[in-house]
């Protein structure tokens, strides 16, 4: 059984429909790219993921069961971490590393987090879970762009959750950085069987792990796996333009021809 | 030749009311102020203290405690500038700027009434820029209940700030009210500011706020010890004020005490700058895995 199914699902914004009729599934331990241009709305999906946006049209099941915003709110909160885009942590915010990690344990309840052995245990394994570990007490506004990528990863697993949602995490990371992140996600879905739902606008950097691309365009989705959809007659289709796969040292690379 | 600590300072009945009241101020706003400024609404909390002055002048001309006009007006701006939409990034500064506008034109009709009533000065001076050595006695008890609330709000609400203040977003996403936790937090503000412009006086309340918050922000890694160091700080820099005031009496021109809040207002300046002094905390050495090389597949 999917961990989760989106079936039909249309979004209305501001009296503008966003995105119609997006049906696609997720299993267990799937790394899933949403891929689009920006703008598609690939934000939008997440937040309807999320339980941010309430859906105008269609249904969400989880675990088979269908989940309505309530409950998501109530029940499913600790089962999908979330890594927002374009989050950059002011370099004056006085929180360390094992900070951030820990307000994914308990950040949204009231009063404050005494420390503890066990909190310390588990802040620890999900910093080491993401190789974080070495800057586990830096002040985090004073890491790289891709260890704050990490750090902020490591703050949403800590609440060990089923699904890991994130919303272009290698935009404006550089390409060893971009490699590292794509790595590390691909572990936790393979190792910890933890489905991994992540946007972004160039597919080449996730096509080693990616199982499944739900592609985004003009209001519409569709999905299938990797495989399928990486040729030169699937991305054609998608992108509605000539595009070549190529494969150099063993990758894959989708190149749109020139206009 | 005379010393910092006469003997007298501390039986002097002002003195200790006014070293209690200090203490309460520095305590609440240094705790405060820490999120203000992590939040980034210095400008709001500056903008309720100028606002504070109107309901402050205002009080003085019905004849009241001036801490429940500042109280009221604090509260009821909170509210107003939370309509108009202070916690949108783009709605802000609008807000606060109209809200602040209409309030600081009041305070000058109030204060010029004022003076016309009473023909003396004092009152401007006590309003806007304090009077913590002529507090009566009778509000200290709902001076210190008011800190203590406010605190209470700030401890409860201290993680959701912090997770709000790394991401809205973040924060949202588990289920937290952002805007409700705004609502809350900026309440606690306007009492902080409040309590702070009965001491230092309404304009310069900011001062107590900010300063402290901001000299902790720059030499403290975790938020516990920020909000430690800016009640320590703003508590010494109070205290002193308040040492250096009494004792100022002996200063020229004789016989004229220099206001507290000016002391007050020196020593957090001075504190700010000195942490500028300290070099920043060096980097912890980077990860073992940086150097790795990643196989794409």
């Amino acid at each position: 059984m999917p961990l989760l199914t989106l079936d039909g699902i249309g979004v209305r914004l501001g009296g503008r429909q966003v995105l119609s009729d997006v049906t696609f599934s997720l299993e267990k331990g799937d790394f899933t790219g949403i891929i689009g241009p920006n703008g598609a709305g690939k934000t939008t999906l997440l937040r309807v993921i999320l339980g941010l946006i309430e859906p105008s049209g269609g249904r969400m099941l989880v675990d088979g069961e269908p989940l309505h915003r309530k409950t998501l709110r109530n029940k499913n909160r600790a089962a999908i971490g979330y890594v927002p885009q374009k989050l950059v942590i002011d370099q004056d915010m006085p929180l360390r590393a094992r900070d951030v990690v820990s307000l994914g344990l308990d950040g949204h309840r009231l009063g404050f987090g005494f420390p503890s052995r066990q909190r310390r245990e588990l802040v620890d394994a999900a910093l080491a879970d993401v190789g974080a570990d070495g800057y586990a007490d830096a002040r985090v506004g004073e890491l790289s762009g891709g260890e704050q990528q990490r750090v902020l990863v490591a703050h949403a697993l800590i609440s060990r959750p089923k699904l890991l949602l994130l919303d272009e995490p290698l935009a404006n990371l550089d390409l060893r950085s971009e490699q590292e992140i794509v790595t590390v996600l691909g572990k936790l879905a393979r190792e910890h069987e933890i489905s991994v739902l992540l946007s972004a606008h160039d597919m080449n950097p996730l096509l080693a792990v990616m199982d499944r691309i739900v592609y985004v365009a003009n209001g519409q989705a569709a999905s299938g796996p990797t495989d399928e959809v990486v040729t030169s007659e699937g991305l054609s289709k998608l992108y509605g333009h000539h595009v070549d796969v190529v494969r150099v040292h063993g990758r894959v690379l989708g190149v749109a021809a020139e206009d | 030749m005379h010393y910092l600590f006469e003997p007298g300072l501390f039986s002097s009945g002002p003195v200790r009311t006014a070293l209690l009241v200090g203490a309460v101020v520095a305590i609440t706003s240094g705790v405060i102020g820490v999120f203000t400024v992590l939040r980034g609404q210095s400008f709001a909390g500056h903008s309720l203290a100028d606002v504070a002055t109107t309901g402050g002048a205002g009080a003085f001309l019905v004849g009241l405690n001036q801490f429940w006009g500042f109280l009221a007006a604090g509260v009821a701006a909170a509210a107003v500038m939370e309509g108009i939409g202070v916690q949108r990034r783009r709605g802000r500064d609008v807000a606060t700027g109209v809200v602040l506008g209409a309030a600081l034109g009041a305070a000058a009709l109030f204060l010029y009434l004022g003076t016309l009533r009473t023909a003396t000065t004092g009152a401007s001076f006590t309003v806007l820029f304090g009077s913590i050595f002529v507090i009566s006695q009778d509000t200290v008890p709902a001076l210190v209940a008011s800190g203590v609330v406010a605190l209470l709000v700030v401890a409860l609400l201290a993680r959701v700030l912090l997770l709000t203040s790394v991401s809205p977003d973040l924060a949202r996403a588990r289920g937290v009210n952002v805007r409700l936790v705004g609502i809350a937090y900026l309440a606690a503000l306007a009492v902080s500011v409040s309590l702070a412009a009965v001491a230092i006086g309404a304009v310069l309340s900011t001062a107590l706020l900010i300063g402290p918050s901001a000299t902790a922000l720059r030499i403290t890694k975790t938020p516990a010890r920020a909000m430690a160091v800016s009640a320590l700080g703003g508590l010494l820099a109070t205290w002193l004020g308040i040492v250096l005031a009494y004792d100022s009496y002996y200063w020229p021109p004789h016989g004229h005490g220099w206001p507290v809040s000016f002391f007050v207002v020196a020593l957090v300046l001075i504190g700010y700058l000195l942490s500028y002094v300290r070099p920043r905390a060096k980097r912890v050495p980077r990860s073992p895995h940086e150097g790795v090389e990643c196989s794409p597949a």
